[in-house]
C-alpha cells in the first residue's frame, strides 16, 4: 500500500452531474487554477446520470413559469422548511444553465416553433422539459471537461477531508479501489459532488445493488463533511421514491404524465391528483398501497399506439434503459397490462427531498472552503438541474476563495490514523466479510427506520448500529475492490446511525411519509418550524439543534401553503369502489 | 471461523468470440461504476468477477464489438 501525495487548487469529489460543473466553472473562472475531479468509478460514465437523463424536472423557463413561482411550490412541497434564498438562487439561474447546456450540445425537446415544449407535472407550475435525446449526457460533460482542462483521477474513494487550525479545509484522503493505494490530497478548498446515501435501506427484493439510486454512491460525502465538522441538516426528511416493483427504476410518472399516464390502484383508478414526487404525495402512495386497494400501478394502457411507443422510446433509450428489458422478462407491455409499482427503499438525497450537508445559496458549508452541491446537498428538490447550478455556484465560489487562502499546512497525525483505519481490512486473515457488515445494517435500517417512524424501533436500531459498529473493526478484506466495500460498510453504518437519531429528534410528523412518526402524529409548527442541523461534537458524537428558517423571500397565500395537502383526488374514485 | 464464498449466477455475461480484450480492450472494464468487471488473466476476455450489479448498461453500450450482455440480476428480474 503505496502512500501517493498530490497538491492542488481546488479537489472536487464525484464526477457525477454536479462534480464536472463545479470543476468546468471553476478552471472558467480562474484557468490558472490546478483543478482535480475525483471520481470513485470513472467520470465517463459515473453518477445518477450514467445513462444519460429523460428530462428537466425543474426546468424555469420565462414564459412558462417564474422563479417566484417556482421557489413557492417547493416551499410548499417541503411543508414551508426551506431556505428559500437557496431555491431561488436556483429558480434564478435555472434558464441560464438550459441555453448554456443547449449550446454544449444537450437536446431538450422543443416544439415547432422552437420554443422549449414544457410540460405540468408539479401541482401548481410547468417545469418539467422532456429530453427524448438525453441519453448523451455523460459524453457532452466529458468534453467540456477536456477543453477547460480539468485533471482526472478515476477509481479513488475519497474517504476523510483534512482540516487545519481554524477548521478551514486542507484536504482530502482516500485510497484506490484497484491497488489500495493511499492518497493524501493537499488542497485549499474541497467541493463534494458524492450523490445520494443510496446504500441505506434494502431493496425489496433483496438484490444490495438493486437500489433506486446508482448504489456506487453510499453516501461519502455526506459521511466525510460531518466527520470534518460541517453540519448536516434535515437528515430525518428521508427519499422514498414510487418505482417500478422489482426493477425499482421510476416508473415514470413525470414522463407519462403529460402524455395521459398516471398512477392507479388495484381497480384501475386514479387516486392522487399530482405525481410529482413529494412527501404528501408518498403519503397517498403509502396509504393505498398498504390500505387495501394496493398494489399501485402505473396505468398506460388506455393510450393510443403512437402515444406508448413515444414513451417507450424514452423509458427503454434513457436513464434506466434496461426498463424495457426488464419488462420484457416477465411480458409486460404498456399497451395491454398496467405496470406493478411499489415504494423505495430510504435514502438521503436532496435531489427529491430536503436532506444533506447543509449549504447556503452560494454552495458553501458551515466550515471554510467546503463546497456541496446535487443531491448531497441541502438545496431541496434540486434535481439534475440543480445539480448543474449548484456546482456552477460552487466551482465559482471555490475559485474566488481559494485566490485569498494561504498555503494549507497536512496535519500529519490525521493522515497516519486515517491510513491506519482504510489499511485495517487487508491485514485481516478473518473477521465478517464487508457484506455480511452491509447486508446486516442494511436489514436493520429497514426493519426499525422505515416509516412510520416508531420511537421504540428507532432506539433497538441504534443499538444495533452500535454493535455493528464493534464489529467494523474486524472486518477483512480480501483485495482492493473488497476493501471499497469494507469503507462503504463504514459510511452506511454513519448514515444509519444519523438517520435514526435525525428521526428521534424531530418530535413531530411532517414532510408526509418521509417523517411519520407514530408517536407524534401531528405537525408541530409552534415547535417545529425549523430545521434541524447535526454536527459531530468534540467526542464525535452526533449534536442536534434547531435552525430557524429564514424570512422568505417570496411571500404565500393561505391558499398556496395548503396545495400539497390536499392531493388526495376528491371522491369519484371512493364512490365508485363504495 | 474460515471465510466461504457463496455462488450466484452473474447478469453480465460476455462473448468470448467477440471480445476483443486481448487486443487490449478494457472499455466495458473502464465504465463500470461499481467496478465489477475484470479482465481473465489466463483467457484475456472480459468477464463479471462481482454479482454487484446497477444493470445500468454502460458496459453494454460501449462495446465496440458488441460483446457484452447485461441480463437484469436474478434476485430482480
Amino acid at each position: 500500500m503505496k502512500t501517493i501525495e498530490l497538491e492542488y487548487d481546488i479537489v472536487v469529489i464525484g464526477g457525477g452531474t454536479g462534480g464536472p460543473m463545479a470543476a468546468v466553472k471553476a478552471k472558467e473562472k480562474n484557468p490558472k487554477l490546478r483543478v482535480l475531479l475525483l471520481d470513485k468509478a470513472n467520470v465517463k460514465r459515473s453518477g445518477a446520470i450514467s445513462m444519460g437523463m429523460d428530462g428537466l424536472n425543474n426546468a424555469v423557463i420565462p414564459g412558462h413559469a417564474t422563479p417566484e413561482q417556482y421557489t413557492k411550490e417547493i416551499t410548499v412541497a417541503n411543508d414551508g422548511i426551506v431556505d428559500q434564498k437557496g431555491v431561488y438562487a436556483y429558480a434564478s439561474n435555472s434558464f441560464a444553465m438550459i441555453e448554456e447546456l443547449d449550446k454544449w450540445g444537450i437536446k431538450f425537446e422543443k416544439d415547432e416553433t422552437g420554443d422549449y415544449a414544457v410540460r405540468k407535472v408539479h401541482h401548481i407550475g410547468s417545469y418539467v422539459l422532456p429530453m427524448p435525446e438525453g441519453h448523451h449526457m455523460k459524453r457532452v460533460l466529458y468534453r467540456q471537461l477536456k477543453k477547460a482542462r480539468v485533471e482526472i483521477t478515476n477509481r479513488v474513494v475519497a474517504t476523510r477531508l483534512l482540516t487545519g487550525a481554524d477548521g478551514e479545509i486542507t484536504g482530502v484522503m482516500g485510497f484506490d479501489c484497484r491497488t489500495a493505494d493511499f492518497y493524501v490530497i493537499k488542497a485549499k478548498a474541497v467541493v463534494i459532488c458524492t450523490g445520494a446515501a443510496g446504500r441505506l435501506g434494502l431493496p425489496a427484493s433483496g438484490y444490495m445493488f438493486g437500489t433506486y439510486e446508482n448504489p456506487t454512491n453510499t453516501g461519502e460525502g455526506h459521511v466525510m463533511a460531518y466527520h470534518a465538522g460541517a453540519e448536516l441538516t434535515n437528515l430525518e426528511c428521508f427519499q422514498i421514491n414510487p418505482l417500478i416493483k422489482d426493477y425499482n427504476g421510476p416508473a415514470c410518472a413525470y414522463v407519462t404524465g403529460p402524455f395521459g399516464g398516471y398512477t392507479s390502484n388495484n381497480a384501475g383508478e386514479r387516486f392522487i391528483e399530482c405525481d410529482y414526487w413529494s412527501g404528501q404525495m408518498m403519503m397517498e402512495f403509502f396509504n393505498e398501497l398498504e390500505g387495501g386497494k394496493g398494489p399501485v400501478f402505473l396505468k398506460l394502457d388506455h393510450l393510443a399506439e403512437e402515444t406508448i411507443s413515444e414513451i417507450e422510446h424514452i423509458l427503454h433509450t434513457n436513464e434506466r434503459p434496461s426498463r424495457g428489458r426488464f419488462h420484457e422478462g416477465r411480458g409486460t407491455d404498456y399497451r395491454k397490462a398496467m405496470i406493478e409499482m411499489h415504494i423505495s427503499e430510504i435514502g438521503f438525497c436532496s435531489g427529491h427531498s430536503a436532506s444533506g450537508i447543509w449549504t447556503n445559496e452560494r454552495g458553501e458549508c458551515s466550515i471554510p472552503g467546503l463546497y456541496a452541491a446535487g443531491d448531497c446537498a441541502s438545496i431541496p428538490h434540486n434535481y439534475m438541474l440543480g445539480a448543474f447550478v449548484y456546482g456552477k455556484f460552487c466551482g465559482e465560489n471555490a475559485a474566488d476563495y481559494v485566490a485569498g487562502a494561504s498555503d494549507p499546512r497536512v496535519d500529519q497525525d490525521r493522515v497516519q490514523i486515517e491510513r491506519e483505519r482504510v489499511a485495517a481490512p487487508l491485514s485481516r486473515s478473518e473477521g465478517p466479510t464487508p457484506f455480511q457488515v452491509e447486508y446486516k445494517t442494511r436489514r436493520v435500517v429497514n426493519d426499525y427506520l422505515q416509516p412510520p417512524k416508531v420511537t421504540r424501533k428507532m432506539e433497538i436500531g441504534l443499538q444495533r448500529f452500535d454493535e455493528i459498529r464493534e464489529d467494523l473493526d474486524h472486518m477483512v478484506a480480501e483485495d482492493p475492490h473488497e476493501l471499497m466495500r469494507a469503507m462503504e460498510a463504514h459510511t452506511i453504518r454513519d448514515c444509519a446511525e444519523l438517520a435514526a437519531r435525525a428521526s428521534l429528534f424531530r418530535t413531530e410528523s411532517r414532510w408526509g411519509l418521509y417523517h411519520l412518526c407514530v408517536d407524534h402524529p401531528e405537525k408541530d409548527d409552534e415547535n417545529w418550524f425549523c430545521h434541524t442541523n447535526v454536527t459531530s461534537d468534540s467526542n464525535g458524537n452526533a449534536k442536534f439543534r434547531k435552525r430557524e428558517v429564514e424570512p422568505y423571500v417570496v411571500e404565500l397565500n393561505d391558499q398556496e401553503k395548503v396545495a400539497y395537502q390536499r392531493l388526495r383526488v376528491a371522491s369519484p374514485a371512493t364512490a365508485k369502489a363504495a | 471461523m474460515t471465510i466461504t464464498t457463496t455462488r450466484t449466477q452473474a447478469p453480465v455475461v460476455v462473448d468470448d468470440d467477440k471480445c476483443i480484450a486481448d487486443k487490449g480492450c478494457t472499455v466495458c472494464v473502464d465504465v463500470c461504476p461499481l467496478d465489477v468487471l475484470a479482465i481473465d488473466l489466463v483467457k484475456n476476455k472480459a468477464f463479471m468477477k462481482f454479482d454487484e450489479c446497477w444493470y445500468c448498461m454502460p458496459c453494454e453500450k460501449d462495446c465496440p464489438t458488441g460483446a457484452v450482455h447485461v441480463n437484469i440480476p436474478y434476485l430482480v428480474r
